[in-house]
């Protein structure tokens, strides 16, 4: 079916309001979206990894969670956990006591902590063993539900309260980990990386593909964080507009080991432009500090070139 | 309130934060002006409370015991329907 905002907005919510994430925050959206991205008809177990998104959107006695079957896990184990009830929800389909017809689909979230750190070992073990589930990483860069500690999803030179930016050290001094191309890596049938972006026509097609692809899938999600970011709440479809324009974000796609750039940026923008909206990255605008974001223009140009390059050669 | 949970003490009721009102948290409320919008819902996928609805394909309302006046809405509005202003201006938001 093709993309239409104005019907999919029809569509029941399966995460409503009541939850209760920081005012402007990306996550809810993109986990709306992913889940828009469902057939109404289908069922579809939800886990989360301990982050902001789990703890705010379960605190007991409440759930923000409509119409799915929601797991709370530990930090460490979203991807074993729901490997797990997909495993089960096969074996008991098989001996009949599960009816044939209804179709349930198997979906985690996890933050960049609990995906790229602390929950890299399950994550990577699931994909391996084949599951048929989808995991969504929304990465914000940082461990926010403690108050941003540095994770391996955190930019080079971000300003966080573990790699402060001062005299000593310029922020992160570390790249950032691409779990998207490890991801890659591990041979599954469907690696995506998006953004709320436009109409989110590229969310939901992509988190289609991703939920009723065969096997294990994996999606990474850019969810802004006004709090940790440091920017007014309001701008959230700025941050996500400039992230994709000036390829901090590439939008992109691997299905079967085939690269798709989904959104080539007609006007590809300095990095600056992006940098300059948040308070993390105050620090590399002061004099004496051009090199870091020479720097990291660099590593962004060349990520870039790689990903033409690989759409280039996976699709002779 | 007498609360019944289920085995494992799992919550049985799904959606029930809804009981759970978040309006309280907002300094400044969103106006929805519907002279200005011409309904094309980009504001709703965009709210992170889902508390922009939608009905028979027109734009209906906004929750605003939701709402938690972050101004999404009103910046990604093209047409400047959506107005953020300040909740001592108006005496009867909520």
């Amino acid at each position: 079916m093709a993309y239409n905002l104005k019907e999919v907005v029809k569509k029941e919510s399966r995460l409503v309001s009541g939850h209760r994430m920081c005012a402007g925050c990306g996550a809810p959206p993109a986990v709306r979206g992913v889940l828009s991205a469902l057939k109404e008809e289908d069922n579809a177990v939800v886990a989360v990894a301990t982050g902001c998104l789990e703890v705010s959107t379960c605190i007991y006695p409440y759930t923000a969670w409509n119409n799915v079957s929601f797991i709370h896990t530990a930090f460490e184990c979203a991807a074993a956990t729901l490997s797990g009830a997909e495993r089960t929800y096969k074996a008991l389909k098989n001996s009949g006591r599960l009816s044939k017809d209804k179709v349930t689909k198997f979906i985690a979230f996890g933050g960049d902590g609990g995906t790229l750190d602390i929950g890299f070992q399950s994550l990577s073990g699931a994909m391996e063993r084949g599951h048929d589930i989808t995991y969504v990483c929304y990465d914000n860069g940082a461990y926010m539900n403690t108050g941003t500690q540095r994770s391996s999803s955190t930019p080079h030179f971000a300003d966080t309260t573990t790699s402060p930016a001062g005299k000593v050290i310029p922020g992160k001094t570390q790249q950032r980990k691409d779990l998207t191309e490890i991801m890659v890596k591990h041979n599954i049938p469907y690696v995506a990386q998006t953004a709320l972006f436009g109409n989110l026509k590229d969310l939901y097609e992509k988190s289609e593909k991703a939920i009723y692809t065969e096997g294990p899938t994996y999606m990474s999600v850019f969810a802004p964080c006004p709090r940790g970011w440091g920017y007014p709440t309001d701008d959230l479809m700025e941050i996500e507009k400039l992230a994709v324009n000036t390829c901090f974000w590439p939008l992109y796609e691997v299905e079967n080991g085939k690269y798709k750039v989904t959104y080539k940026p007609a006007n590809k923008l300095p990095i600056e432009e992006f940098l300059k909206t948040q308070k993390r990255f105050r620090h590399m605008f002061q004099e004496g500090n051009e090199w870091m974001i020479k720097e990291l223009q660099e590593e962004i140009d060349k990520k870039w070139n790689y990903l033409l390059m690989m759409e280039e050669v996976t699709n002779k | 309130m007498k609360k019944e949970f289920g085995l494992g003490a799992c919550i049985l009721k799904d959606g029930n934060s809804m009981e759970f009102k978040t309006g309280s948290w907002k300094n400044r409320y969103p106006s929805h002006s519907k002279d200005l919008c011409k309904s094309c819902m980009l504001c709703i996928p965009y709210c992170p409370e889902n508390c922009i609805k939608e009905k028979d394909g027109l734009l209906d309302r906004i929750e605003l015991d939701y709402c938690k006046g972050c101004g999404v809405c009103a910046k990604v509005c093209p047409f400047k329907a959506i107005e953020m202003k300040n909740i001592d201006d108006e005496t009867n938001a909520k």
